[in-house]
């Protein structure tokens, strides 16, 4: 009795092994892309799947990859890691295909395994979050600096008449970011709205309370007040939320860096006219064309090589194999239906 | 941990009739044996029909991912044999990436350096897990999943929110360069070496006899003269500095600290433990199953991400052949001890009146 235990104990494991084994093979026709045609194999890699602003950036990216005629796939993490990326990574080199997009979860964890993949042939592109360039073919950079703090500074003047007392709702005090810009935005309002007056800067720390009284006191103690620009997410909604219930709603313009889901109440009930960020699609769009660019060799992503990415245009690679999708993208009623991140 | 009713059929298998058998049969119809064979039924069935499977990077890339967790296997499987169990090895390995960042990176230390003293407190919080477990006498699956926590505070304490790295040049590269042409990383040297040491450990020592002993019954291998509770604080020291070795690699490896490096790996050691046939109440087990356990997770995953599976397929498939396993090695045995009890039990009511009308009532 007991010999035959053990013996069924064994002999039921191998079976449900092997059967799991076989499972295991029975679609090698989905698989992951490999290189055995012609066509372009290009596969996306976000920080992590389900969150809705990377499958905006990778839908852009299936369009441009069926446009060309590629292989689309996308695969990652369930929660956003470097370690869980590295597994895909490998996977996706040992599979040979010809481009890897990705976003990173961090700038050095991803090195050792994306240059193993770009020796054994397959190239590299980041987006939105980049890592170290030496590790990476190319970088689709979303917006500069510049930009950002242009495109605010535009809108701001466009919604109160070019003349009048402004405020920043930035995040934290030491944000490096948010301080570049908020110096960009300065220079660019003395240098071409003289008449824009810009009386405080107040911070959220991205917290959505502490930015939502922010801005109550920032209308007490502003009377005059015509326009508050909010570089940051948090910051926006906070803001738009006081002032959609307050009395300064339509007599305030509020303006800066947000998502379309968190402000599409915001622009629908008349709070906010309009605001900016990037566009996912394009992104995603773009970093296929350069992915399949680079795998087709008519680039190598030095400075000063150009590519055309579909009904985006022409591209010029920048300084240290930086591509820039553009211009920041403004978000207004006529447009902001077509989003959902 | 160790029930003496649950450790009964198990150690109530090595009877005469187990031992009449030839020495072969012996050797081939073992839980270890099974799952070397599905290791290798999988491995030729992948290098068949999985594409890529037989690429060049395959091995190497499963190799350096899974080093870590057959490191921590190793020890882990001598604390499942003694019955108990240690959760916290992955924050261990967290908190010795920490330590060894730090003073790299922010402290100019050599790496050599760093990695002794990393291994040092590795060490030292696998003592204090062994002090409570062994000598307060409280239950490991406690004291450790309270560790798991305060050791992952410990590396989040270290680090703070930011992540480390800069790592010197050949130092990073060391674990993951190949030896010579092979496909194997460097990593696998000092894993082979401990793979050998913990086998003859625990297989070739009086020391590793003891380690069954406490499986089976603490009081017995007390009475047998096995000094349980230096036995046990010496396995949770050893899990502690293979952990923090574990941690040094992956922190070289990645070139990259952050406060989550490492997280949840506690899991596939204890899943590549279980499925290599030690059995979670104790008592049995043997390192050879582990390491094919391992490498059977190991080579699955690999195989199931070139064929284009997402993460919930690998997942579900790791874990029903975990489920599975537990339930080969510990489930069936007590069904079989009850067969003939119901046999017994049956019989009698087959033979009265009264049979079809109770299964005509039991049918409604």
């Amino acid at each position: 009795m007991k010999i035959h235990t053990k013996r069924f104990a064994a002999g039921a494991a191998l079976a449900m092994v092997a059967s799991l084994g076989l499972a295991a093979c029975g679609s090698d026709d989905n698989g992951g892309g490999g290189s055995d045609s012609d066509a372009t194999t290009v596969t996306f890699l976000p920080k992590n799947l389900g969150n809705p602003y990377f499958e905006t950036s990778d839908a852009g990216g299936e369009k441009a990859v069926k446009e060309f005629g590629g292989t689309y796939d996308e695969v990652g993490p369930d929660t956003a890691g470097p370690d869980a990326q590295v597994t895909y990574i490998d996977t996706a080199a040992a599979q040979g295909v010809n481009a890897l997009i990705v976003s990173a979860n961090d700038p050095t964890a991803l090195c050792d395994s994306l240059n193993a993949a770009r020796e054994a042939g397959t190239k590299v592109v980041t987006f939105d979050s980049d890592t170290d360039p030496e590790c990476r073919d190319l970088f689709i950079n979303q917006a500069t600096a510049e930009g950002i703090a242009k495109v605010q500074v535009e809108m701001i003047a466009e919604q109160i008449g070019d003349e009048g007392e402004v405020a920043i709702l930035s995040a934290a005090a030491n944000a490096t970011n948010q301080n570049a810009w908020i110096d960009m935005m300065k220079a660019e309002l003395e240098a071409s709205h003289p008449n824009i007056e810009l009386v405080d800067t107040v911070y959220g720390d991205d917290d959505d309370q502490t930015s939502f009284d922010k801005t109550a006191a920032l209308l007490a103690d502003h009377p005059n007040l015509k326009g508050i620009i909010s570089p940051t997410t948090v910051g926006i909604s906070a803001a738009a939320r006081y002032l959609s219930t307050s009395s300064a709603k339509g007599k305030v313009a509020l303006t800066g860096l947000g998502t379309p889901n968190q402000m599409r109440d915001y622009i629908e009930d008349g709070t906010v006219t309009e605001f900016a960020l990037w566009n996912p699609e394009d992104l995603g769009f773009l970093s296929a064309y350069a992915g399949k660019a680079l795998a087709d060799g008519d680039i190598t992503g030095k400075e000063g090589d150009t590519f055309t990415a579909g009904d985006l245009g022409e591209f010029t690679v920048g300084e240290n194999g930086t591509v820039l999708l553009g211009d920041p993208y403004r978000f207004n009623k006529d447009n902001i239906g077509d989003f959902d991140f | 941990m160790s029930t003496p009713t649950l450790t009964k059929p198990d150690g109530a298998e090595r009877t005469y009739p187990a031992y009449s058998r030839n020495p072969l049969a012996r050797a081939l119809l073992t839980r270890e044996a099974a799952v070397i064979l599905a290791l290798v039924v999988v491995f030729i069935y992948s290098m068949g029909n999985i594409p890529f499977f037989d690429g060049p990077l395959t091995i190497f890339n499963l190799s350096k991912e899974y080093a870590p967790i057959l490191l921590m296997a190793l020890p882990m499987t001598l604390i499942i044999i003694t019955g108990e169990i240690d959760l916290s090895v992955a924050s261990t390995l967290g908190a010795s990436a920490a330590v060894t960042g730090v003073l790299v990176v922010e402290h100019d230390v050599s790496v050599p350096v760093a990695a002794i003293i990393a291994i040092v407190v590795g060490s030292l919080l696998g003592a204090l897990n062994g002090f409570f477990i062994a000598y307060v006498g409280l239950p490991s699956l406690a004291v450790t999943i309270g560790s798991l926590a305060l050791y992952r505070g410990l590396a989040e304490g270290l680090i703070q929110a930011k992540r480390i790295s800069g790592f010197p040049e050949g130092w990073q590269d060391w674990p993951t360069e190949r030896i010579g042409d092979t496909q194997y990383p460097n990593i696998l040297i000092p894993t082979a070496v401990l793979i050998v040491a913990f086998g003859v450990l625990l297989h070739f020592t009086r020391f590793g006899r003891g380690i069954f002993e406490i499986g089976l019954s603490d009081e017995s291998a007390h009475f047998s003269g096995v000094n349980v509770a230096r036995t046990k604080m010496i396995l949770f020291v050893l899990s502690g500095a293979v952990a923090a070795f574990a941690g040094v690699y992956v922190a070289l490896k990645a070139n990259s600290v952050a406060t989550d490096t490492g997280t949840g790996f506690e899991l596939k050691v204890i899943a590549g433990v279980l499925l290599g046939g030690v059995s979670i109440f104790g008592g049995r087990g043997a390192l050879h199953g582990v390491v094919a356990g391992v490498l059977l997770i190991a080579v699955l995953n690999s195989a199931l991400q070139l064929d284009g599976q997402g993460s919930e397929v690998i997942q579900i498939i790791i874990g029903l052949l975990l489920v599975g396993s537990v339930i080969a090695s510990n489930f069936l045995p007590r069904v079989r001890a009850l067969l003939p009890r119901r046999k017994v039990i049956d019989a009698p009511p087959s033979v009265t009146p009264q049979t079809p009308g109770a299964g005509e009532s039991s049918e409604r």
